[in-house]
């Protein structure tokens, strides 16, 4: 047994570098991607990427969105090689999987209402789209909600190690075989690449998929998550995790206006749209389902990806999400939002409440 | 006086809020936590110090034990 001592807090646990370079990082490389041939303000969108490889696989029928994205694969693999290496990489579960597959499915309807999941509504703000501004309200708005019901104790419960170390395998193995598939032809599955679709455009298939490793290895050490950045603020008054959101935004404002790729306003927006009251309600959505699963959509895949069950259970809810949106027409597009859309984010804020309320450990 | 919290297994914040509303609420002595992963520790042990509490961390096979209480390092 080891023991150690700590009695104050160095300068380094209130602005983490490593929090800081991951968010630079982040934000520089998803301005790069765009550069290189990823949509506007999409360098990383994890709400995006996950509906597209929903419908690489076919589980949606939108050919404008389907391609097997090579960025979540590679975080997938970073993340997993950085927990194995830091020893935490540990098959976990028990913690109300069900309820988090289906947060995950409301997840990716807020997200696909408002065009973004957090990692990319900063990356909007950083490419100068004004509209995720109200997104950015709407997601601290679904925080603060979140974090009153956990402090009146709300819970999903408790994870427990898991026996069977397969279990942590199964992600990795899928990604990789995945990654090794798209290096060789990066039409596999039922991408189309066809039109002029969000899904036909992409960075080269070898960028994309080191960028996500990068990507995936410094936001594993680092825990970087976008929901905790705002949620920690607002519980302790600790920017810990919030300097790496900094970091996201100013890496990417740099790099787009270095790259000309910097539009400031709410008009002509690059896979967004300008109905207000929506983008607020569908990230007050994001920002409760996120705060309910304990991270956001990023954060997901990286807890997923060193072997939780429970963030495994979330992040395939969100795949489904993904599906379930476009087969339904709950997606937004640049036109505005359907009206299927707006009663989904009704369904799901109300489904949240009652998770809120009713969620206690036993 | 021994306080004990049992994070362990409870996903992000939990451990952090469980061990701010037990150190609200500790007048004297000292608050257990016990956590079984790298993060809850991490986060734990900033908000104690960041409180101004000095922390003990015992690691034995991936589970921790934080003793946390206030003032010198005993």
């Amino acid at each position: 047994m080891n023991s150690t001592f700590t009695d104050k807090a160095p300068w380094k646990d209130k602005y983490p570098p490593l929090v800081i370079v991951s968010g630079l990082v982040l934000g520089i490389v998803a301005a790069i991607l765009v550069k290189l041939g990823n949509p506007g303000n999409m360098g990383f969108c994890l709400a995006c990427f996950e509906r597209d490889i929903a419908g690489a696989l076919g589980l949606h029928q939108a050919k404008a969105v389907q391609y097997l994205r090579p960025e979540i694969l590679g975080i997938v693999l970073g993340a997993a090689i950085a927990s194995l290496a830091g020893g935490e990489f540990m098959p976990r579960s028990g913690s109300a999987p069900v309820v988090k597959f289906l947060l995950g499915i409301f997840m990716m309807i807020g997200a696909l209402v408002f065009l973004g999941c957090p990692t990319r509504m900063v990356l909007r703000l950083g490419g100068g789209d004004g509209n995720a501004l109200l997104g950015l309200a709407g997601f601290t708005t679904g925080i603060v909600a979140g974090v009153l019901f956990l402090q009146k104790g709300a819970t999903l419960g408790r994870s427990y190690k898991e026996a069977y170390s397969l279990s942590f395998w199964i992600l990795p193995i899928l990604a990789g075989v995945a990654a090794v598939l798209m290096l060789v032809k990066s039409n596999v599955f039922n991408a189309t690449l066809e039109g002029k679709g969000p899904g036909s455009m992409h960075a080269p298939v070898v960028v994309s998929l080191a960028s996500g490793v990068l990507v995936g290895l410094l936001a594993q050490r680092s825990r970087l998550c976008f929901a905790g950045g705002l949620r920690d603020m607002i519980l302790f008054r600790s920017g810990h995790l919030l300097v790496g959101l900094v970091g996201v935004f100013l890496g990417v404002l740099v790099t787009n206006l270095v790259l000309g790729q910097f539009n400031a306003g709410f008009d002509g927006q690059s896979v967004a749209h300008k109905d207000y009251l929506w983008n607020f309600l569908s990230m007050v959505l994001v920002g409760l389902c996120a705060i309910l699963l304990g991270g956001c959509p990023f954060r997901q895949l990286i807890l997923a990806s060193q072997g939780n069950g429970d963030s495994f259970f979330a992040v395939f809810g969100m795949i489904a999400g993904g599906a379930i949106a476009h087969n339904f027409h709950l997606a937004a597009t640049p036109k505005g939002v359907s009206a299927a859309g707006m009663i989904a984010v009704g369904i799901g804020l109300v489904v949240c409440v009652i998770v809120g309320l009713t969620a206690r450990e036993t | 006086m021994t306080v004990k919290v049992d994070a362990r297994g409870l996903s992000c914040p939990l451990p952090v809020i469980k061990t701010k509303q037990a150190l609200d609420n500790l007048t004297e002595g000292e608050l257990v936590v016990l956590l079984d992963e790298d993060v809850a520790r991490e986060n734990v042990t900033r908000l104690a110090n960041s409180l101004g509490y000095m922390v003990e961390v015992l690691a034995d096979a991936g589970k921790f034990t934080l003793n946390i209480r206030k003032g010198q390092k005993a």
